[in-house]
């Protein structure tokens, strides 16, 4: 899985997935400027987390005009596989890959600690190694990650089954105190109609090794290196 | 000059007479004003410790893992593998009091600029703070703004806020401590020392334009608070993050060009302080073209540029045939990069506006020439003694000791920090120390920051004793050895006999701890900010003095 991992100034999750596809999983892959405008070689583009352009304007406003994100639109249109984790998914919202908006934490504080996801769809290119119903274990590390999207949108992506993760308890119940940020219906992570480009809040490439507090992060890479190898199929 | 006006410019530099007839000597001349002005910066307490220098000469700071003891940026301790780890504990009281999101934030930002100015990436941020009782709606305000202020500025950079500790005290009531701590891990061949040691180099600086936020902040780190601080606004900075991060990915690829003589960072008293220290160690000079200097305001005048603090400046010294290699880095990074001055063989600092000097001043008096202080130690007759209350009613103790702010969770705190990022944070908040794993290795690094404010209160020697011996607990309690100490010690204004007294006392028993410990101190900080102007010793007990152990894991303790 040719991976690429885009950098835009102000970006600091690029580092920590290297480590977790590189190092971790072994897969090729390469860091993506900003100003790069073709990612043809590429089999995966993450959009990894971090406060690209300070996010002193609203999360992601700013990136979604770097010139790279039009090389991502192409990329996704093609039907390549997109990741946007944290400040990434912000991004892909903002560059209308991805439907709704992620508003400030309700409780109006950046939050930095480990969350229960429950899988709502196995079907994903980057669930595709969970069973429906799992309960992964991964932090969160944001203040704007308070998922909103109006009713319509809501009920399309609900009926669509586009939602992938919600905040839910240690055994899979989806309640309000397991929901860290005040996200609509505890959604977590969405796909795209199509299924190829992803967004999710919590950060998965910080659950990928024991030493470092729990390795179910794994899920999200390793289903996408198995998704492209079905399709090479 | 007449005398009326000097005292009035004394008074603004935080100079006295003596010192002033010293700077006369010195430069064979009076001062003009610029000239004064970056004498009372570098000559303030917080650059110069003109008054516990000699105090300072105690503590044990060599040790055979020391790679760079105090007189950097920061302190590097060799952990094996090639790497040394780099780091150092500030404080920023003063602006905290007046500001404390941005006072907080800065104090972050400044630290983080020492480590990665040697060269080193910053891996993790601990803070050690104290307020006033939550009761009060100021102490409120204060502690939600410097908390604020620390997650705002260290989750945007992205160096994880991993420890530290918070205590609550009527004597910190308007008057918080806020101490940030940095460490960074580098290849000993890539340990940077800002030394500007070659005559005919290129002075850069690089990233933020300068303003007028900031002028005389070390003066004003160094007196002490009253009813008038609030009017000292503007001497605080404020942050960006976002320009830091830039800053430290383009210092740490100017680190692995050839060519790169020195990297320096704009803290305290600004460029003054920093072109200065930089040409002193290398035993050279510099010539410094102030109207070069990019400005975010027009009307600036030379003595405003050269004593601004404004944030997230780095100084960069290049051979002339390395210039265009840095400045490609600069231009990756979209920053902006002023060709400011050249390092010359004088000894001077010499400073032309327009051709025009306004400023020559030989370096040794600046840097090294502020005649030290020897104030009067005076101490308590007897040491306060503890009254024990009766143990009547022993739940309802326990149930006051529960909900007592200081034995409460920290969890609301530490939540607001991201304490992962990079990937490498094994323990984080809420342990006895925390643990990083060293990457590429299979070592960890533990870190703690400790220090209890009511020891220190009740006997500044056995307290400070205490402090080093509870930071090196908490890191054997990882499994690790401690291995070096950076300190930060928060005083009152050691001009007033008990003040000294205490700060005497503590450096005492910070020494001797260290001995018998057989730790180096390799950096610290001594702010002399911590008091107040009227002397309320009941209402302002002795400020804590945190001290810090990074201690290193065995190897072979990592199965992972």
């Amino acid at each position: 899985m040719n991976t690429g991992i885009v950098v835009f100034p102000g970006t600091w999750s690029d580092r920590d997935c290297a480590h977790a596809v590189g190092e971790v999983l072994g897969q090729p892959g390469r860091y993506v400027d900003h100003r790069e405008e073709n990612l043809d070689d590429l089999d995966l583009v993450i959009l990894p987390g971090g406060f690209s352009y300070g996010d002193y304007l609203r999360c992601g406003a700013i990136a979604r005009f770097a010139p790279v994100m039009e090389a991502v639109t192409d990329f996704a249109n093609r039907g390549g596989l997109v990741l946007g984790i944290c400040n990434g998914f912000q991004i892909l919202q903002e560059a209308r890959l991805l439907p709704g908006a992620l508003l400030r934490n309700a409780s109006c504080e950046f939050r930095c600690e480990w969350v229960n996801l429950r899988v709502e769809q196995s079907e994903s290119a980057f669930t595709l190694d969970c069973r429906p119903g799992q309960v992964l274990r991964i932090p969160i590390s944001h203040g704007e990650g308070n998922f909103f999207a109006d009713l319509q949108t809501l009920d399309a992506i609900e009926r669509n089954g586009q939602v992938v993760f919600r905040y839910c308890a240690p055994d899979g119940r989806v309640t309000a105190e397991s929901n860290p940020n005040g996200s609509l219906s505890n959604i977590a992570g969405i796909a795209n109609a199509r299924g190829n480009v992803f967004g999710m809040m919590p950060h998965p490439e910080r659950a990928c090794e024991d030493l470092l507090g729990g390795s179910d992060g794994l899920a999200v890479f390793r289903s996408a290196i198995h998704a492209l190898a079905r399709v090479a199929v | 000059m007449a005398i009326a006006t000097r005292r009035a410019q004394l008074e603004e530099v935080a100079l006295n007479e003596d010192e002033y007839r010293a700077i006369v000597r010195a430069i064979g001349r009076d001062p003009n004003d610029l000239e004064l002005g970056m004498f009372g910066a570098l000559w303030s307490e917080h650059c110069s410790y003109k008054t516990s220098k000699a105090l300072l000469r105690q503590l044990p700071t060599e040790g055979p893992d020391v790679l760079q003891g105090p007189g950097e940026n920061a302190g590097a301790v060799d952990i094996g593998d090639g790497l040394a780890v780099v780091f150092k504990i500030e404080s920023h009281n003063h602006p905290s009091a007046i500001e404390p999101y941005q006072g907080a934030a800065t104090g972050v930002g400044g630290i983080l600029r020492d480590v990665f100015a040697m060269g080193a990436r910053p891996i993790a941020i601990l803070d050690a703070l104290r307020f006033g009782p939550l009761d009060s709606g100021h102490n409120r305000h204060l502690f939600h703004g410097v908390v604020a202020g620390i997650g705002g500025y260290g989750n945007c950079f992205g160096c994880p806020t991993v420890g530290g500790e918070v205590h609550f005290d009527s004597g910190y009531a308007d008057n918080p401590i806020v101490n940030a701590m940095c460490v960074g891990l580098v290849a000993h061949d890539r340990l940077r020392r800002a030394s500007a040691d070659r005559a005919g180099d290129v002075v850069l600086l690089v990233g933020a334009d300068t303003g007028r936020d900031g002028i005389h902040g070390a003066t004003f780190a160094s007196v002490e608070m009253d009813e008038r601080s609030a009017e000292r606004r503007p001497a605080v900075q404020v942050g960006n993050p976002f320009l830091e991060k830039l800053l430290c990915e383009a210092c740490l690829r100017l680190n692995e060009l050839a060519g790169v003589t020195a990297i320096q960072d704009l803290g305290a008293a600004g460029l003054t302080s920093a072109a200065s220290e930089l040409a002193y160690r290398g035993r050279r000079g510099l010539d410094i073209e102030v109207d070069r200097i990019s400005r975010r305001e027009q009307g600036m005048t030379p003595y405003e540029v050269m004593l601004s603090e404004s944030q997230e400046r780095m100084l960069v010294v290049v051979r002339p045939d390395a210039e265009t290699a840095a400045r490609q880095v600069f231009d990756h990074f979209e920053l902006h990069a002023d060709r400011i001055g050249t390092v010359t063989g004088t000894g001077r600092i010499r400073i032309r506006d327009h051709g025009v000097s306004v400023a020559d001043i030989p370096l040794k008096a600046l840097v090294d020439g502020v005649p030290l202080r020897s104030p009067v130690a005076s101490f308590p007759d007897k040491q306060p003694t503890v009254v024990m209350p009766a143990v009547e009613e022993p739940e309802a103790i326990l149930l006051d000791l529960i909900a007592s702010p200081n034995l409460r969770s920290r969890r609301p705190i530490y939540r607001t920090y991201d304490h992962q990022v990079q990937d490498n944070t094994v323990f984080g908040p809420g342990f006895d120390a925390a643990l990083l794993r060293v990457p590429g290795t299979n070592k960890g690094l533990a870190l703690t920051t400790d220090g209890n404010p009511w020891y220190v209160t009740l006997d500044p020697y056995e307290g400070t004793k205490a402090a080093v011996a509870e930071a090196a607990r908490n890191i054997v309690c990882t499994g690790a050895r401690p291995i070096a100490v950076t300190n930060c010690l928060n005083f009152g204004n050691p001009e007033r006999p008990a003040i000294f007294g205490q700060l005497q006392e503590s450096i005492r028993g910070l020494a001797d701890a260290c001995r018998a410990l057989e730790l180096p101190v390799v950096s610290g900080e001594h702010p002399a900010d911590a008091g107040d102007r009227h002397g309320r010793p009941a209402r302002r007990p002795l400020p804590p003095m945190p001290v810090r152990i990074p201690g290193r894991r065995r190897p072979g303790l990592f199965a992972g």
